[in-house]
């Protein structure tokens, strides 16, 4: 099933240019209508770094991130990626989009393409990748994600573990150098979260700079650097994954945790 | 997606022909009210169904050539539209040269007929119909060694298909940027799609048509006037593209928002996007509108006769104002409607088709 994956093989996104920042977030606000969702965000992060996002719902994580990629548009302050701040300019956010990649809740598969499709899109069609090539890349990572034998099936015959795993993959395909995950497992059966977060992990391990918003704690300590807890807006707490879960530093982490450990 | 039923081993044809007579039955007098709705509409047939035969057939003249075998008939006279058919389907076009609208007709019938399968679907299939047409008009017009025929003696069949195919192959591309325009966030683009689909939609097609063939000659020099023919193809094309675009506005509508995000997200721009995703997903959604729009605009084409060109209808009037027959114009209108008929009723199995292919629902 495999072709010679050597030549095309993921080149873990070591610091590329001197700056080892991924992603600067300065005094960042945005609001819906009257709606205060970004208060005041400060936060960098690290090439390799993983970041676990938590918050209870309407806390603003989802926002934040999508910030990252101007999925939404922040009002005030600054948000720079991989060396380029995000403005207006078209041609900036396409290219800062193109080295960002996306996991989302609902998976968002292109439901008229095949698996195989769905991985090829964009770099044939952003990367200039010819469709030989693209396929190679895309057959490369759905093996990575395990599922090398759906690569013909339509997204809507896949569960939703597969689903997700191949929207991974998909991301994956554009080489991306910081990775982005909206709650990827909150829409999931119980039995199939599993799989996803070993993808994430393996991921992981293997230096990508990730973004996750994510309530799984197993997943949180296995993997993440630093623990960022948000309520109303704002970033309360940022922690290690060890002292963020055992002694959290306030008190408001302290009602989420026993909110979601029962 | 059929299941076949289980089959005991033991059932006989036969045994399975009696259980088709007795549901037959039972669906056809199982109850007083199926009993009485069988036996009323049993009767109607009886009662229409022999003179119909007697007038289709029976009584009918097929082929004789003589016209007053037709007058002593009291069936059809189906000899008149197979003598007449040079003129019902290529209208008041010169005699000696109706081999060309003849072609023409095959051309694009046999165009057509290649177009539908999904293997000819690329850049090269627009390429052949840009050539095609080039080719038609020259068939049609003369020129180039050709005697020289004015659109206004174009008719029939060849005005009906060029027609229909130009002004719908046009109005679907116009139709899908006039749908994106009317859902742009620039609000210049936005409100010219609104007005401009607003005031075709609230227009009468008649309306239209004769805004382009007597109104525009009004204000218009002469020099800067385009044909008669091309006006009404614009204002066909005009007209579908309204209509196709609200069609394709309510697919737009339908797609869910998680997938503009996952296009952005991937770095696709926008008409890629609208290109490789969007519109795929939303025109499937509504082959169903569109096909029934589609073939409302393959029967609009006739309303053309109202400004003087001569659509396959004009022409069956024109044949049968000879005055060596007599005018079986019910007998015409038939013929001419099957026409229509098989271009609407293909056109509506190819719709059925696409919706059938591609990728399964969920």
């Amino acid at each position: 099933m495999l072709t010679s994956v050597s030549a095309i093989r993921h080149v873990p996104s070591l610091p590329m240019t001197n700056d080892p920042t991924a992603v600067e977030m300065v005094g960042v606000n945005k609001w819906y209508g009257t709606f205060h969702v970004l208060k005041n965000i400060d936060l960098t992060i690290q090439r390799g770094e993983k970041l676990v996002i938590c918050g209870p719902s309407g806390s603003g994580k989802s926002t934040m991130i999508r910030c990252i990629n101007r999925l939404e548009e922040h009002q005030q302050g600054r948000i720079v990626v991989d060396g380029i701040e995000l403005t207006g300019d078209l041609k900036k956010i396409n290219e800062i989009r193109r080295d960002v990649g996306m996991v989302f809740q609902h998976f968002n598969l292109f439901p008229h393409l095949t698996v195989l499709e769905n991985l090829t899109l964009a770099p044939i069609w952003v990367r200039k990748m010819r469709r030989k090539e693209a396929e190679q890349v895309a057959m490369h990572y759905l093996d990575r994600v395990k599922i090398p034998d759906q690569a013909h099936k339509c997204p809507g015959q896949l569960s939703g573990g597969q689903q997700q795993r191949v929207a991974i993959a998909r991301s994956l395909c554009m080489s991306p150098k910081i990775m982005l995950f909206d709650e990827p497992t909150s829409a999931l059966d119980p039995e199939m979260v599993k799989e996803v977060l070993d993808t994430m992990v393996s991921l992981a391990e293997e230096g990508m700079t990730m973004l996750c918003v994510s309530h799984e704690m197993g997943f949180a300590r296995q993997v993440a650097d630093r623990v960022v807890f948000m309520d109303q807006g704002e970033i309360v707490e940022i922690n290690t994954p060890a002292e963020f879960f055992s002694s959290p530093h306030h008190e408001r982490s302290k009602l989420f945790l026993a909110q979601i450990l029962h | 997606m059929a299941m076949s039923l289980p089959m005991s081993s033991e059932a006989t044809p036969g045994h399975f022909r009696f259980i088709g007579l007795r549901r037959l039955a039972k669906l056809l007098f199982g109850t007083p009210l199926n009993a009485a709705l069988t036996l009323l509409f049993g009767a109607l047939l009886v009662v229409t169904v022999p003179p119909m035969l007697r007038w289709l057939v029976i009584d009918a003249v097929l082929f004789d050539p003589d016209p007053n075998a037709c007058r002593a008939a009291t069936g059809a006279c189906w000899s008149f539209i197979y003598a007449k058919s040079g003129q019902l389907l290529f209208g008041i076009y010169p005699f000696d040269e109706r081999w060309r609208p003849a072609i023409v007709c095959l051309l694009i019938l046999a165009l057509l007929g290649w177009s539908v399968r999904p293997a000819s679907w690329t850049s090269r299939l627009l390429a052949l119909w840009v050539a095609a047409f080039a080719l038609i008009f020259w068939l049609m017009g003369g020129g180039f060694g050709l005697a020289e025929v004015p659109t206004s003696s174009w008719g029939g069949l060849p005005v009906t298909l060029i027609l229909t195919v130009v002004a719908i192959g046009i109005a679907f591309p116009v139709g899908i940027l006039l749908a994106l325009a009317r859902r742009s966030t620039l609000p210049a683009v936005r409100v010219g799609a609104v007005v401009l689909i607003e005031s075709v939609r609230g227009l009468p097609l008649l309306s239209i048509l004769f805004v382009a063939s007597i109104m525009m000659p009004l204000f218009l020099p002469e020099a800067l006037l385009p044909d008669k023919f091309v006006r009404a193809l614009v204002a066909l094309t005009i007209f579908a593209a309204a209509y196709l675009a609200e069609v394709i506005r309510g697919g737009l509508q339908a797609i869910p928002n998680g997938q503009y995000e996952a296009a952005a997200a991937l770095g696709l721009p926008f008409w890629h996007t609208q290109r490789l995703v969007i519109l795929p997903q939303a025109i499937r959604v509504v082959i169903p509108a569109l096909a029934n729009t589609i073939i409302v605009m393959i029967k609009n084409t006739s309303l053309v006769l109202v400004i003087g060109l001569f659509d396959l209808i004009s022409s069956g009037k024109a044949a049968l104002a000879d005055p060596e027959w007599p005018s079986p114009a019910a007998e015409t209108f038939l013929f001419i409607g099957a026409i229509f008929f098989a271009l609407s009723f293909s056109f509506a199995r190819f719709a059925d088709f696409l919706e059938r292919r591609g990728p399964a629902a969920h």
